[in-house]
């Protein structure tokens, strides 16, 4: 119900490196979960609304007041690889908008 | 020292506040206590000395003013002398942030990151005079539901090592239940802190989504996270709501509850209204686990309460809509893990998307890579309607029925977990069966509203031989939403006729057991 | 084959001009040192959520009736989702089907639509030539991570690169003018993508378009869109068939490069942001907004048109709100000077008041080297209306009106004063001096008399131009040639 190709394409959405053992057991084991979630696609519930939210609430804002940021060496603290007061990467093969 | 363990939060805080009980005692016994876990409970613990939990006092105490507020609100207060905790300590769910202190959700992409913040939760424990007491062993992300999904290894259940807790709050029940702490932190997402608390015999209590801040909670699935209270009692779980609880400026989905929390008095259940889902017959269910319900709604009617039947069409969809939600906002919420701010970097020689790719697959456990793959495929496009969108209209089915049953009813009871503990590895094989064990939990995650598992009765496990120690089995109670007092007090009505603790006498570990 | 005609259509980004970040306190800043401006919030920290900033919410609604957009009565953000270094989430917040102002019109090119979304942090290639191949590292810089931006999109209304050009002028300073941004191309604070494709004349369907980035001067854009076109023309003249990409501006070489990216086509998997509530513009919003809208180039162009300047003057005064509104206040001020000075207070001439304000007023202002700020102008309304009245009653002649306004900017004062400590009062014809003077400017030129009286029209100009020097400009140039004219009379 999913198969390989579609496991590495998922897998490259999502950025994850899986080696050949691993793509086959996801591929059976998605297949066995989406099989019990599919029954939901039975389901006749044409016009229902939706729920992303159960919390009643709309219009939540900040006051557009600045707060004291942290310092340089505290956001660069946990960094990888800090350099010269940024954050270092690797270089992007393709750029992305 | 073991009569000051036996204390709950209230009575010691009472004892505290009174003089009665030196705090420092209080905290040195349970540090004491911490240090001999031999559950694999905890991931981090405060290393003791006069200045327990001081750690909470790094960095700037609150500053006023414009430019100097922080974005973490202030931070977090030196411990108060005073304050409704004064004195407790409280073990807190590796998921919680805790500035400077290693938080890594049971995950080796986190190993070694020390949050440059504490959560809103945490906040306002140690606000209330609460020390933090250790960071508690977790699935990883809190993606589990028998804590063998930790980076860090399994939790083993008090009351018996060779069985799971629960997950994926395990380690929190774990610590409760072990005698390890007096109370602790944990979240729920479709079961997380009511099926740990069923399975190691206390109580655990998720609020209705938004009574409690989630800033600073790791997020795993932002609609259904809630924080929540695992303890030895409902009076304890009454009090840390009432500390938590209420708005928060860094969370837009916190409400709060709508006035201060008492600690529940009830001893009756005269004039309440127990509604038990029809579906719950041909439910699968351990016979053990079946009769304690059972038992437990006679125990209702003799105290007064009146038990109707309800019915719940569509909770028996809940775990498909989970099961697509949860992993949907998952995949999105785990994203950030990239190797680039924080955490843990693999082949950072090597080209940018090989960086992104070898730090996740050697970051990230099975189940989160599992959960991670498939919420990306439930969001990708030509999928999303099937199984997103289609979750999210069974989640509004299911929001109406338990609508739909408040309306006759005050409470929708069912047990809180199909079985009790179940053996380390048994179900590991078989994520589906796993994700099995929230049936019950889950629709009240997805309706968003409150529930509380008490500790009901012992049962064997299923297929164990006669004379098999019996296993805590808990009964989950569901109220509407901002219910959180009304259920406080049936909760606390029901437990004191149920007398679970005298009822597991010296089998409960938390009697000498893994204190001894 | 018919004649290709362009099918044009922008995506314009504009960075507001908040003091906060759309979902955190961080303050906003230019060229400040990497990383002065963050919070766990806007490095992504495990646990964070956002929370909007109500400033912007309230900036993108301005933008939204300036455009004549329909607000959404209820908008909600989604997380569009992918990997980059510069997307700290890895998802940015952004809106998608539900944006908060929907369809519109500046001038008369549609919007389709303007919503609010995050900007991205910034990238510093290391080593590279400011583009992404060939770089090894990069450096990220999360201080512009998390600024406010509202995106406008077009309908494929424009059809050319001038008019894209032009309009995306109107529509800066229509953004300028609301006060929301900088709209700064260079630093970035306003950022134009254009989608450029052909299609037969007259032919109704969309032809495949192409997506071009990085333009950041409308000289540029206008550059790069031309390039496209001809690009395109060639293409499908030759036969050939436009392929569907994203191309890459220089504006060194005025190239344009593929960026066509090697992975597989994106997948944003948009979904609604769970951390956020729905946004529900109230009465009181949307009339703050509203009550906060300036007159708006557009509008006042039409409007100084409809009072009889030209064009160009009306764009010119339109551009610059500062000195349009100047302008009006000496136009009102005009009829009382008119009537004060003795002149009628029934004449005012809109576009002889604007030659005064935008040349004989700017150019003394230039000549001084003053910066004027026309919020405190250095001549203000009510001198400057008078000295119009004084002209335009021909109490003073123009050039010494020019001398007035000099000695107004230089040391302010009243007009009427000057003009009387000057000696500038304009000689009439009728008392005899005026005559007496061009009597003896003939006789001092009899060589210049003779000819003019031969018919030599241009003569004349030596005998007006003793006369001026004489009478230091006072005198009115018609009347001085009427005398000579009569005295040399046949
Ligand atoms: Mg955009
Ligand atoms: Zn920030």
């Amino acid at each position: 119900m999913i198969d390989r190709e579609q496991v590495l394409h998922v897998a490259k959405l999502a950025r994850l490196r899986l080696d050949e053992a691993e793509v086959e057991t996801m591929a059976g084991e998605l297949s066995g979960i989406l099989e019990h979630v599919d029954r939901i696609s039975d389901l006749d519930l044409e016009g229902v609304e939706p729920t992303s939210h159960v919390v009643q609430l709309e219009n939540v804002f900040r006051a557009d007041v600045p707060w004291r940021s942290l310092p340089r060496e505290v956001a660069l603290a946990s960094a990888p690889e800090p350099f010269e007061g940024a954050f270092r990467v690797p270089s992007p093969q393709a750029p992305v908008d | 020292m073991a009569d000051l363990l036996d204390l709950t939060v209230a009575e010691a805080a009472a004892r505290i506040a009174a003089g009665e009980v030196s705090a420092a005692e209080y905290g040195a016994a349970w540090r004491d206590a911490a240090a001999a876990d031999e559950l694999n409970a905890y991931l981090w613990r405060a290393d003791g000395g006069p200045a327990a939990g001081d750690w909470t006092a790094a960095g700037e105490s609150a500053p006023a003013g414009e430019g100097e507020e922080t974005p973490y609100g202030s931070n977090p207060p030196a411990p108060a002398d005073s304050g409704p905790l004064a004195g407790v300590p409280i073990a807190v769910k590796d998921i919680f942030t805790t500035e400077g202190v290693p938080t890594t959700a049971g995950s080796k992409i986190l190993a070694g990151y020390r949050p440059p913040y504490t959560a809103t939760a945490v906040r306002k424990l140690t606000a209330a005079g609460a020390r933090v007491l250790g960071k508690t062993n977790m699935d990883e992300f809190a993606m589990g539901s028998s804590n063998e999904n930790s980076a860090y290894g399994p939790v083993r259940n008090p009351w018996d090592p060779g069985r799971v807790p629960g997950g994926s709050s395990g380690g929190s029940a774990a610590v409760v239940a072990g005698g390890l702490a007096p109370a602790a932190l944990g979240t729920d997402t479709g079961g997380s802190i009511r099926q740990p608390a069923s399975l190691c015999g206390i109580v655990g209590l998720k609020p209705t989504y938004g009574a409690i801040s989630r800033f600073g909670m790791i997020a795993f699935a932002s609609s259904l996270d809630q924080c929540g209270p695992l303890t030895r009692d409902v009076t304890d779980a009454a009090l840390l709501l009432g500390v938590m609880e209420g708005k928060d400026p860094r969370d837009s989905t916190a409400v709060g509850l709508d006035g201060a929390v008492e600690l529940p008095t009830r001893e009756d259940l005269s004039g309440l209204r127990f509604g038990v889902p029809k579906e719950i017959g041909e439910a699968a269910l351990d016979p053990g686990v079946r009769a304690v319900f059972e038992a437990t709604i006679a125990r209702i009617e003799e105290l007064g309460g009146e038990v109707a039947e309800v019915a719940l069409p569509h909770a028996e969809h809940g775990i498909s809509a989970y099961y697509v939600i949860a992993p949907a906002e998952a995949s999105s919420n785990l994203a950030r893990y990239d190797g680039v701010r924080y955490g843990r970097r693999v082949a950072g020689d090597e080209d940018l998307v090989t960086m992104y790719e070898e730090t996740r697959a050697q970051g990230f456990g099975a189940e989160v890579k599992r959960r991670i793959m498939l919420g990306t495929y439930a969001l990708s496009s030509g999928y999303y309607d099937a199984y997103y969108g289609q979750a999210q209209k069974v989640r509004t089915r299911i929001a109406g029925d338990f609508d739909a049953a408040f309306a006759a009813v005050d409470f929708v009871v069912t047990p809180t977990s199909p079985s009790v503990a179940f053996g380390l590895g048994e179900k590991t094989a078989d994520p589906l069966a796993m994700y099995l064990n929230d049936f019950f939990t889950v629709p009240m995650s997805l309706a968003g509203i409150p529930a509380i598992s008490i500790p009901a009765g012992l049962a064997a496990p299923e297929g164990a031989g006669d004379g098999a120690a019996g296993l805590p089995v808990g009964f989950q109670i569901a109220a509407p939403a901002f219910g959180e007092q009304k259920l406080l007090e049936a909760a606390h009505a029901l437990e004191g006729a149920l007398g679970f603790a005298a009822l597991a006498g010296d089998s409960a570990p938390w009697k000498g057991g893994s204190r001894a | 084959m018919p004649e290709l005609e362009a099918v044009v259509g922008l995506e314009i980004h504009v960075q507001l001009s908040t003091r906060t970040k759309m979902f955190c306190g961080c303050a906003l800043s230019f060229g400040d040192e990497p990383n002065v401006h963050t919070c766990p919030i806007c490095l992504a920290h495990p646990g964070v959520l956002p929370v909007p900033n109500e400033e912007a919410i309230a900036y993108a609604l301005k933008i939204g009736l300036a455009l004549d957009c329909e607000i959404a009565p209820r908008s909600i953000f989604h997380r569009k989702n992918y990997f980059y270094p510069d997307n700290p989430k890895a998802y940015q917040i952004s809106q998608y089907d539900i944006p908060i102002c929907g369809a519109g019109k500046l001038g008369d090119i549609r919007i389709t639509r303007a919503h609010l979304e995050e900007d991205a942090a910034k990238t510093i290639h290391a080593g590279s030539s400011g583009r992404i191949h060939g770089s090894t590292a990069s450096l990220v810089d999360f201080n512009r991570g998390g600024t406010p931006l509202v995106e406008i999109v077009t309908e494929p209304d424009l059809r050319g690169a001038a008019e894209a050009a032009e309009w995306a002028r109107l529509l800066r300073e229509t953004v300028r003018q609301l006060g929301v941004s900088d709209v700064n191309m260079e630093e970035g604070s306003l950022r134009v993508d254009a989608n450029v494709s052909v299609r037969p004349a007259g032919s109704a369907e969309l032809g495949v378009k192409t997506e071009l980035k990085n333009m950041n001067s409308f000289r540029f854009l206008q550059r790069g869109i031309e390039a496209e076109l001809e690009r395109q023309r060639g293409i499908v003249e030759a036969g050939g068939k436009v392929e569907q990409e994203t191309l890459h501006f220089d504006p060194t070489s005025g190239e344009l490069t593929s960026l066509r990216s090697k992975e597989e086509a994106h997948d944003y998997r948009y979904f609604p942001e769970p951390d956020l509530v729905a946004i529900i513009p109230t009465e009181a919003m949307i009339a703050a907004a509203r009550a906060s809208l300036p007159e708006l180039p557009a509008a006042r162009q039409a409007r100084y048109e409809g009072e009889g300047l030209d064009e160009a003057q009306a764009r010119l005064l339109a551009a610059d709100p500062g000195q349009a509104e100047y302008f009006d206040a000496v136009l009102a001020a005009l009829p009382a000077a008119a009537a004060a000075t003795g002149g009628d207070g029934a004449i005012v001439e809109p576009r002889a008041v604007a030659n005064w304000v935008t040349g004989d007023l700017t150019a003394a202002l230039r000549a001084a080297e003053k910066e004027e700020d026309y919020a405190a102008p250095t001549v203000p309304a009510a001198p400057m209306a008078e000295l119009i009245a004084l002209a335009q009653a021909k109490t003073i002649s123009h050039g010494s009106g020019r001398k007035v306004l000099a000695i107004l900017v230089a040391e302010g004062g009243e007009p009427t004063a000057i003009v009387e400590r000057e000696g500038l009062a304009q000689m009439g014809g009728d008392d005899g001096e005026l005559a007496a003077i061009v009597a003896a400017a003939i006789a001092a030129d009899p060589a210049a008399a003779e000819q003019i009286r031969a018919g030599n029209g241009k003569a004349i100009g030596a005998i007006v131009g003793a006369v001026m020097r004489e009478t230091k400009g006072r005198a009115d140039g018609g009347e001085v040639n009427r005398l000579i004219r009569e005295q040399l009379g046949p």
